[in-house]
């Protein structure tokens, strides 16, 4: 079968491989880099734990084949810390219990993160409506909207304040 | 599952895009757009294309621009781009308020205009948008360019007049004066509606002087109410003829029930669909004025 060279730039590294044209993003990521953030569950677009950025907007991994996205900016939940610094995002998912599993919790990030990069000061009711997008079977995702409204506000006022020294 | 083998090509320009389809029709050539649809089915091997067209490296795909009146989006115009447009706000506010309802915003920054419209989902928003709207799309093929009018162009469910070996590149969509409203009804939002009405009133002084309502989720293809808008041409903007339009509309209706919803159900839930699109693309047409 006929491979094709893709190159992605993924958490601000390029890479080129070469894939069948049926490869799925996330297997590209999974397989190719070396990244299992992204999971697979699924695979049909409904669910979104495969979920992340390119060029800046929240995609479906599962339902993009790797040859439609080449060339492109991919960022996925490994990219969200800054070295051993968690992202607010993460830093608030920890605090306030925005999972249980896990299972879902690398698509919510990526989704949240487009919510809160998308508009600073966001409402409740929006990010509510924002993270529809994404099942969790474990959490009932109300902790999943005070992590990501806590993490929005503290990105918006720029505090640096960490939410241990809130607790 | 993952989908089978097939061959890919990624062409730059529409002319490309038909040579290659003609030139791989054996191998069952299709187009690819967003995949939001096509990869799913692929995924499940509900289809086994072995040779895909991938415009989403048509630039001039891509574009929404006026035609004097006309408001033109390129097929391949991705849905969250549509539905952010200040030119689809203000030239077409029923298919801005329609985008709002199809799937995710993640599945939409993928999804595009012409995909949708495309598949010709019985269920999707956008084809009943197209039909109430009287849009017109642009079908280009070996024997050249075609104009289809949307009420022609949905002959099925997942059926429409695209040929094998053409591609739609653009949906026009003529300039409608009057109030615009798309109201539907899902289990949850972001999931297919199992009714969905598209509405477009222009009232004149103390009556109105035209509707147009189109309905998906009720027929194998998105239908027009003909009636309700007959019913409601020259009449007063009042609660009797919204009651009578919607009457008339709900009397054609013979929608077949399945596991998301009996037809009664769907009969119950497009009259009241009915009543609230219509009432609002009347409050907007009398907010307008
Ligand atoms: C979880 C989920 C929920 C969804 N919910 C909804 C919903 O509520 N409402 C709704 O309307 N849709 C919904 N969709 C479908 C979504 O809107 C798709 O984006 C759309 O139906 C197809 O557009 P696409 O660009 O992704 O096309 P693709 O999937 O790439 O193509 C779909 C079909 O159309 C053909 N095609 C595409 N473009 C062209 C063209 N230019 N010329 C000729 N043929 C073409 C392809 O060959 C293919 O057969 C949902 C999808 C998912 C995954
Ligand atoms: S695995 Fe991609 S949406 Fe479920
Ligand atoms: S934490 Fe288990 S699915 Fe969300």
């Amino acid at each position: 079968m006929q491979r094709h060279e893709v190159t992605l730039t993924v958490n601000g590294r390029t890479s080129t491989v070469s894939v069948e044209p049926r490869k799925l993003l996330v297997d590209v990521l999974r397989e190719d880099l070396g990244l299992s953030g992204a999971h697979i569950g699924c695979e049909h677009g409904v669910c979104g734990t495969c979920t992340v950025l390119r060029d800046g907007r929240s995609i479906r991994s599962c339902t993009t084949f790797a040859v439609q996205v080449d060339g492109a900016e991919i960022r996925t939940v490994e990219g969200l810390a800054d070295g051993a610094e968690l992202h607010p995002l993460q830093d608030e998912f920890w605090d306030k219990q925005g999972l249980q599993c896990g299972f879902c919790t690398p698509g919510m990030l990526m989704r949240a993160c487009e919510i809160v990069e998308q508009k600073p000061d966001v409402s409740r009711e929006e990010v509510r409506e924002g993270i529809a997008s994404n099942l969790c079977r474990c959490t009932g995702y109300q902790f999943i909207t005070d992590a990501v409204c806590a993490a929005a506000a503290r990105m918006h006022s720029g505090s640096s304040e960490t939410s241990g020294a809130q607790a | 599952m993952k989908p089978p083998p097939f061959q890919y090509a990624a062409p730059t320009s529409v002319a490309e895009a038909v040579e290659l389809l003609a030139a791989h029709a054996d191998d069952d050539a299709r187009t690819l757009a967003g995949g939001q649809s096509l990869v799913p089915l692929m995924n499940f091997r509900l289809a086994q294309p072995g040779y895909l067209v991938d415009l989403g490296r048509i630039e001039e795909l891509t574009r929404i621009r006026t035609d004097g009146d006309t408001l033109v989006i390129g097929a391949m115009v991705r849905q969250s781009d549509a539905e952010h447009a200040p030119e689809v706000a203000l030239r077409a506010p029923l298919l801005a308020e329609a985008l709002g309802y199809v799937a995710h915003p993640p599945v939409r920054n993928s999804g595009t205009v012409g995909g949708s419209i495309a598949h010709a989902d019985p269920a999707a928003e956008l084809p009943a948008v197209a039909l109430a709207l009287d849009a017109e799309l642009v079908v280009v093929g070996p024997q050249g360019t075609r104009t289809v009018r949307a009420a022609d162009f949905f002959v099925g469910p997942f059926a429409t007049a695209i040929e094998a070996g053409e591609i739609l590149t653009e949906v026009r969509f003529p300039r409608r004066d009057g109030g615009q409203s798309f109201v539907e009804f899902a289990r949850t939002h972001g999931n297919f509606a199992l009714v969905g009405v598209a509405s477009v009133i222009e009232t004149d002084g103390a009556t109105i002087a035209r509707a147009s309502i189109a309905m998906s989720g009720v027929a194998p293809v998105p239908v027009r109410a003909t009636a309700a808008e007959e019913t409601l041409a020259g009449s007063a903007p009042d609660d009797a003829s919204i009651r009578a339009a919607v009457d008339a509309a709900v009397a054609g209706l013979s929608p077949s029930g399945d596991a998301h919803g009996s037809a009664e159900t769907r009969t119950d839930i497009a009259r009241s669909y009915l009543r609230r699109g219509i009432e609002l693309a009347l409050t907007r047409a009398q907010d307008r004025r």
